[in-house]
């Protein structure tokens, strides 16, 4: 299944939300450093990035749960660095879900309404419906210790929603469970925020997820934001060389980039190959592992020695050496490769596969 | 079908050694002394029951046990939950050692701990002398010793910790997200703690307030010594009637009163503790907590612990303070008194200024007393690591619950009754140990014995089966996997339960008056001969041993709070 984003949007750009200037830190640690950016109504912001990179500590701040040492989370312009928690209106759903053991499906999903001063039936009838939404609409009486992973995950996301939060935010949601259920839900999750037009801010570290739930996603790295874009945006054109790291493409090297008769010329540890770039002199290049063809007719060809190959389904993943550097390429599953330890050519295109970076 | 026949001789081999200790020196006295007290009676077995039922004396007694017990109770409790939200969330300098000086008044023995406030708040105390020098009074303007306050406040210092402890360990495990969770959904700190953080503590503060419960409605040296002659609980006028009225026949049947209600309360107590396992997702105190950043934490951290330490240390540091202060002028001198520091008491302790045939220096006080803890502590594990075992392995038959319960009974029973069945029963064959040294470390280990239990139960619950699979699996014996995985596992546990068995028996007073016998008094017994006689030097040299007493418990519970692992559950 796929979606059109902007279809599913269905409010005009508008700022609801915003984070200015957040820092904060525990003891030596700075866990949050200058955190700026918007959230606009029903959109979807993923905070993504490594573990301990601040993103959790960035929705306690935005929760109220934690009180910045500077900056202000601001909403429709007005500042919240006085409104506790409880009166903030959002909903937050916590990476092990945090139900209540104590009480039942119905009384965890209607806590939000109750604690409202909603009244008995209006309750009765948000909860079913909550119920309903999330598939689950059986299930009122059951004991929130005997469901499996994923129906905790629901009914965790059945209460934070119930009581119409103004912004829902929801912490490594599908952490705890496995790959299949986890990319079944994420599309779910999806549709259920788009059909509420919920503005949300969701936090991951797995990419995939990340790319498949955003409509923006802010890519953060040691309290820093590395990267604010569309997910296409992000994969497309990773912004610093911790970006293109981080979404695994690992062939990055240094070079120096010389100008000979108005054409730029990169000089490698691989070779020597002509390339489009904005800076001269000493820069880290990046070649692009997904865009290779197994062919020698390309624009720029590399030659080197096949030494690994891990599949993965529809694509695999082959090491080549060349002068004894790594290199990572994906190519379709349906290609035949030759033995290990064969020499093989492959083909780029270097204005599409190659992107520069400058040497920090 | 072997598997389980197997499991059940197990069962009956761990069980063995501790029932039979419960049935020779539990059973037989009590129902020695019972059946000895109801033949007395003349007009038959029941008609001492019926005497009593109809007497309003057994009924007031009833009534004021159980009014001053509750009250006890909700006061130790408004005192020591503010003190486990503060343990449980916050990290603070000092915690540890605030941690370990609230402990020790829950290991004194109630004579010092009578010391302590007389010491504090008596007659001559030091609030007394404070307020008569600073407005020239004649007379002592607070009255403390010998009213219901004395009681409500003794049980409070004495019972705050076991609340500070069960609670706050209990609440610093206990997931701060579901608070959180709760405040996300719109609701404020009091509804989140009303609505969430409370009905998940439920199950520990029901416990700790029943064995608090449990504490004071036994209670015997507070009453007796701070409440004074107006005041009679079940367990003092079961003494009473005892030793000064020689009623054997009400006696026993007032002892039987008060073991039926502590049997209710511990069965009530064992079950509730089994909730304490209910599905919850314990986290470690690394996670649940937080230092005092905000000022408001800041005061409410002040206030408590400001709090804590009156009510609990400044009895103690009084009592210490007072047994190196000399109030009375020296002989010759004019009257007027002016408190200069002095070690006499300490210097008196050696001296038989009273010429008793019973005179015993405190060193020998102290050597017996060294001694018989040492024979409780072995006594007390040697019997509760099976049945600590069996009770960790067998969890969750219907035997091991009625065994959990019976374990706690000694605790709930009256310990004058429990000496005098020890002078009736063990005085002739088949056991003739009355004039033994055995009897009183015997005394002893019943008391000491529930705590060893819930001390290693836990621990030995909380080694995982896996483990001892993985190490036999890598090759390890039944033997070695005891050796190299259960013991170093529970090392702590051992150490800590070692230490509560000891500290117990130093302290014992009830049953040990009965049955020690005259010539080899304990630290205890030691105290009460010098505070039964009148006179500053007596007076000072009984604070002077407290002090000594207090300081030996206080470094046994600073050494249990070193060794705690996060476990669930304390006692």
């Amino acid at each position: 299944m796929s979606f059109n984003r902007s279809d599913l949007k269905k409010t005009a750009n508008m700022t609801i939300l915003s984070i200015q200037n957040i820092s904060k830190s525990f003891g030596s640690i700075q866990a949050l450093e200058k955190i700026s950016f918007d959230v606009d109504e029903g959109e979807i912001v993923v905070l993504l990035g490594p573990s301990g990179c601040g993103k959790s500590t960035l929705l306690a701040v935005i929760s109220g749960l934690e009180i910045p040492d500077h900056g202000e989370v601001r909403w429709n312009g007005i500042s919240l660095a006085t409104t506790p928690p409880h009166l903030r209106e959002f909903g937050l759903m916590f990476q092990d879900f945090a139900l209540f053991p104590h009480m039942k499906v119905y009384e965890n999903v209607a806590f939000g309404l109750k604690m409202a001063h909603n009244n008995p039936e209006a309750i009765d009838h948000r909860v079913n419906e909550m119920l309903a939404v999330v598939g689950l609409p059986d299930f009122s009486k059951r004991d929130i210790n005997t469901l499996s992973g994923g129906e905790q995950q629901r009914i965790a996301l059945a209460r934070a929603l119930a009581p119409r939060p103004r912004l829902l935010m929801l912490d490594e949601p599908l952490g705890s469970l496995d790959r299949n259920l986890r990319e079944r839900l994420v599309v779910d999750l999806r549709i259920i925020l788009h059909q509420m037009n919920q503005t949300a801010i969701y936090v991951t570290h797995d990419q995939e997820e990340a790319f498949a739930i955003a409509d923006r996603i802010i890519l953060m790295n040691s309290g820093r934001i590395e990267q604010i874009d569309t997910p296409q945006e992000i994969y497309n054109k990773p912004a610093s060389i911790f970006v293109a790291r981080f979404l695994e493409m690992t062939n990055l090297f240094p070079a120096v980039i010389t100008n000979q008769d108005g054409k730029q010329q990169a000089i490698t540890d691989l070779g020597n190959f002509s390339v489009i770039s904005k800076m001269d002199g000493k820069v880290n290049l990046l070649i692009r592992p997904d865009m290779a063809k197994m062919d020698d007719k390309g624009p720029l060809r590399i030659k080197g020695i096949f030494t690994g190959l891990s599949f993965r389904g529809s694509r695999q993943r082959i090491i080549l050496e060349v002068n004894h550097i790594p290199l990572i390429f994906e190519l379709p599953s349906f290609i035949t490769l030759p033995n290990p330890g064969s020499e093989i050519t492959i083909s780029i295109d270097p204005h599409s596969a190659i992107q520069i970076f400058p040497e920090y | 079908m072997i598997e389980k026949r197997h499991r059940t001789i197990t069962a009956v081999l761990l069980w063995l050694a501790p029932i039979c200790f419960l049935l020779l020196f539990y059973f037989y006295p009590l129902g020695s002394i019972l059946k000895l007290s109801l033949a007395r009676s003349q007009q038959g077995l029941f008609s001492p029951f019926l005497q009593a039922l109809n007497s309003p004396i057994s009924w007031r007694v009833l009534g004021f046990t159980l009014w001053q017990a509750v009250l006890s109770t909700i006061l130790t409790l408004i005192l020591g939950l503010p003190g486990a939200y503060l343990f449980a969330h916050y990290n603070f300098h000092g915690k540890s050692l605030l941690q370990a000086l609230t402990g020790i008044p829950f290991l004194m023995p109630t004579l010092v701990v009578a010391a302590a406030f007389n010491a504090l708040l008596g007659p001559n105390g030091w609030l007394n002398i404070g307020l008569m020098q600073a407005f020239k009074l004649t007379s002592p303007p607070v009255q403390f010793a010998n009213t219901f306050t004395a009681i409500l406040v003794a049980h409070v210092f004495y019972n705050t910790t076991i609340i500070l402890r069960m609670v706050g360990d209990f609440w610093s495990h206990l997931d701060p997200r579901l608070g959180q969770a709760a405040r996300m959904l719109g609701a404020n700190r009091w509804q989140a703690i009303r609505w969430v953080t409370l009905p998940l503590l439920a199950p520990a503060i029901t416990a700790a307030a029943l064995l608090v419960f449990i504490f004071d409605f036994t209670s015997f040296g507070v009453i007796l010594i701070l409440g004074g002659p107006r005041f009679a609980t079940l367990e003092v006028e079961i003494y009473y009637q005892t030793i000064s009225l020689f009623n054997l026949p009400l006696a026993a049947v007032l002892s039987i009163l008060q073991l039926a209600c502590t049997l209710g309360l511990t069965i009530l107590y064992t079950r509730l503790t089994r909730h304490l396992s209910i599905p919850l997702s314990l986290k470690s105190r690394v996670a649940t907590q937080r230092r005092l950043a905000t000022h408001r934490s800041k005061l409410m951290a002040g206030v408590i612990i400001v709090i804590l330490l009156v009510l609990l240390i400044l009895p103690l540091t009084g009592l210490a303070v007072r047994s190196v202060t000399r109030l009375e002028p020296n002989r010759g001198e004019q009257s007027v008194t002016s408190p200069g520091f002095t070690l006499d008491f300490y210097r008196a302790l050696e001296i038989n200024n009273n010429d008793s045939i019973f005179f015993a220096p405190p060193t020998k006080a102290i050597a017996v007393s060294l001694g018989y803890a040492l024979a409780t502590t072995i006594l007390a594990l040697v019997l509760g690591f099976p049945a600590a075992l069996a009770l960790s392995q067998e969890a969750a038959s219907p035997i091991s619950h009625g065994l959990d319960s019976i374990l706690m009974l000694p605790l709930g029973t009256s310990a004058v009754t429990l000496g005098l069945g020890f002078i009736v029963a063990l005085d002739k064959p088949p056991l003739d140990i009355r004039s033994s040294w055995i009897l009183v470390p015997l005394a002893h280990t019943l008391v000491a014995f529930p705590f060893v239990v819930r001390n290693l139960t836990p621990a030995l619950r909380s080694i995982r089966p896996r483990m001892r699979q993985a190490a036999a699996v890598l090759g390890a014996s039944p033997g070695n996997v005891l050796r190299y995985i259960d013991i170093p596992l529970m090392g702590r546990s051992l150490l800590a339960a070692s230490i509560f068995a000891f500290t117990i028996s130093l302290g014992e007073f009830g049953a040990t008056s009965l049955i020690a016998r005259p010539e080899y008094p304990t630290v205890p017994i030691a105290i009460y001969r010098l505070i039964s006689r009148p006179g500053e030097l007596n007076y000072g040299q009984a604070l002077a041993l407290s002090t000594i007493l207090m300081l030996v418990a206080g470094a046994g519970m600073l050494i249990i709070d070193k060794m705690r692992i996060g476990d669930i559950g304390e006692f």
